[in-house]
């Protein structure tokens, strides 16, 4: 079984900042979207218990190569990275055309995406790659299993989860009920370096550059600001029953009991 | 002059408030445009929801689906045939709901369509030609404002991010059938798995206690049960408490959780890790009870109160249900 793991690279969280064009900036330093790790780690799991390899597949900037190395070296057996100058700014459909047509050149029986990023929050890449595919798509998987010649996941739900199935190739977005990542090994992180990492532009995709990047972008930041600050907290240190009455009244005046 | 819908959700047969805020904002967008506004609602019983839709937009398509269509997840059902609607009529924009299965459908209209697309609204107004998103970017460090360039798209939408709010007069239903643009690849619901003492959903309450390891135990975790059923709330919890199984999945808040919007947060034993905070900072009111005065709650909190959840929950729970029994 042949996993490919969609991993982006995020600013390293609580870092993140907007450059003078209002894109993210991307030349900061860069780390495996949490989110994608989740996903990875399972891929990592079914590799090991049934065989098959893990390919991580990034679009991003050449920042996103230490991100590539840690996933060879919890285990990924190799990496592909599409960068080129002409995706940055790219919007959600060229993302998703980009890695569409990458996944077309590899061979799998699942790719797993993650929830969402840390610096966009949409997950929806994942639905679109899919529907661009013709695969099946399940998503918010807190357990993935392989059947005879299919998947199948445990989908959560507000009441409980439910069992989806579907054949392979698949598509499956991913959630942290998966497990935690694991840390890289010293073994693995010495044999990552000689793991393939696969460079591919847009035009070895067989996609116009013009289609990508911030130029054919169809959404656009308009302004960023600081929130405005909370008011900051008014302490109470005074003993419990004391306290109680504080956080009572406190309520009461904003009616909210 | 834009024509605006609102893809709304059923469960069970019924819409969502969310389905309802999104109404109400096609609404709002569509007259600040000069435009139309409608709402559509696919699947079974889509029809008789129909009728409660339309307190709150001009036009309501309800597309009714068949039960063959019921081991299918959602989103699978509703994209496609939305996509069919939006190729026949041609609306401008499409409101959906930051919910899992809205972002599955989101996701799935972009493959369908190539609609460009802004998720995480957490504000949404009309501006000229297109909706003016305000989102909160990177953790809540940023307010951000992004717009479209052409006069096309899907704007996926936070809930709670408008309060719904009935027309001055009702609208119609239009009941239609269509066939899906396409059947998308199948994949089977085999099966749908209660699980024991699902909490109540934390997406739509009004008030939420929160509990994080400073609880100490699943036992402890009963008291911030206890308190939120003292104050009507719902139950949620922090990543560190959902991975030791004191709690589900449902009930985290946070990056890889839930975004919240409740009127009151109230946060037990929680240090408010950033991961944390982006999901919950933009409640009304946060009201934190940790040991820790320097804790990372206090800089976004309204009130915190420094002392132990043993010794303070229990009896703010007991002080709350005296008053409300009106004594
Ligand atoms: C990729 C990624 C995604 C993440 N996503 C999320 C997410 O979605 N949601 C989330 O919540 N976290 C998330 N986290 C984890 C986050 O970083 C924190 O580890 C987590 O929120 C901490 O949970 P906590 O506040 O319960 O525990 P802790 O940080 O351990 O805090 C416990 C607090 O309780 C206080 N305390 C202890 N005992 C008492 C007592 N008796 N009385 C009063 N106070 C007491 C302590 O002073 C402390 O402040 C994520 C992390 C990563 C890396
Ligand atoms: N540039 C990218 N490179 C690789 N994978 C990506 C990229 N952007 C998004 N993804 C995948 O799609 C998922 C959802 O992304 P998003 O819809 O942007 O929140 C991520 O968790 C990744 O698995």
């Amino acid at each position: 079984m042949n996993i490919v793991v969609l991993l982006k690279a995020v600013p390293v969280v609580g870092t993140e900042k907007l450059g003078n064009d209002l894109l993210t900036d991307r030349s900061v330093q860069l780390e495996a979207n949490g989110n994608d790790e989740y996903v990875l780690e399972k891929a990592l799991k079914l590799t090991e218990a049934h065989g098959g390899e893990v390919t991580v597949l990034t679009m991003g900037p050449a920042g996103a190569t230490e991100a590539l190395r840690k996933a060879l070296a919890m285990g990924a057996a190799r990496a592909i990275h599409v960068a080129d100058d002409s995706i940055k700014g790219s919007d959600t459909p060229a993302t998703v055309e980009i890695l569409t047509a990458a996944l077309r050149k590899v061979s799998f029986d699942l790719a797993f995406v993650g929830a969402d990023t840390s610096d966009g929050q949409g997950g929806v890449v994942g639905a679109a790659v899919a529907v661009k595919l013709g695969l099946p798509y399940l998503s918010y998987a807190s357990e993935i299993e392989p059947m005879d010649g299919g998947v199948r996941i445990h989908r959560i739900t507000t009441t409980g989860y439910d069992v989806l199935e579907a054949p392979t190739p698949a598509v499956v977005m991913g959630t942290q009920l998966l497990g935690a990542p694991r840390y890289p090994a010293l073994r693995g992180i010495m044999q990552a370096r000689s793991k393939p990492v696969d460079a591919w532009s847009v035009a070895d995709l067989g996609l116009a550059t013009s289609t990508a990047g911030a130029a054919a972008a169809t959404t656009r930041t308009l302004d960023s600001a600081k929130p405005p600050e909370r008011a900051g907290a008014t302490f109470v240190r005074e003993p419990a029953d004391v306290a109680v009455a504080q956080i009572v009244d406190f309520l009461a005046a904003r009616r909210l009991v | 002059m834009a024509t605006i819908w609102a893809i709304g959700e059923l469960v069970d047969g019924a819409p969502t408030k969310l389905t309802f805020e999104l109404a109400t904002l096609a609404r709002q967008l569509a007259d600040a445009s000069g435009g139309r506004a409608a709402a559509v609602l696919v699947g079974e019983g889509a029809s008789t929801a129909g009728s409660d839709v339309a307190d709150y937009v001009p036009s309501v398509y309800a597309v009714d689906t068949e039960e063959a269509l019921n081991d299918r997840p959602i989103a699978a059902v509703v994209a496609p045939r939305v996509a069919a609607l939006v190729a026949q009529r041609k609306p401008d924009f499409l409101l959906l709901g930051a919910s899992n299965d809205g972002k599955d459908t989101a996701g799935m209209l972009v493959g369908l369509t190539d609609l460009p697309i802004l998720y995480n609204g957490a504000a949404v107004e009309w501006a000229e030609s297109a909706p003016r998103v305000e989102m909160s970017t990177f953790g809540g460090k940023l307010v951000t404002h992004s717009t479209f360039n052409g006069e096309r798209g899907i704007v996926v939408v936070r809930a709670a991010s408008v309060t719904a709010e009935p027309a001055s007069s009702a609208g119609d239903v239009e009941t239609t059938t269509l066939d899906p643009v396409q059947e998308l690849p199948k994949v089977t619901v085999a099966d749908s798995v209660m699980e024991a003492g699902a909490a109540a959903p934390i997406e739509e309450a009004r008030i939420i206690v929160g509990g994080g390891r400073g609880v100490g135990s699943p036992d402890g975790f009963r008291m911030i049960e206890d308190l939120a059923q003292a104050m009507g709330g719902a139950v949620g919890a922090t990543r560190a408490v959902v991975d030791a199984g004191w709690i589900g999945y449902s009930q985290q808040i946070g990056q890889t959780g839930k975004i919240v919007k409740p009127a009151l947060y109230v946060a037990c034993g929680i240090s408010g890790a950033i991961q944390h905070k982006v999901g919950v900072q933009t409640a009304g009111t946060i009201i934190a009870i940790n040991r820790d005065p320097d804790a990372p709650i206090a800089e976004f909190a309204d009130l915190m109160v420094v002392g132990d959840v043993f010794e303070i929950v229990p009896r703010l729970t007991q002080a709350i249900k005296t008053r409300k029994s009106g004594s």
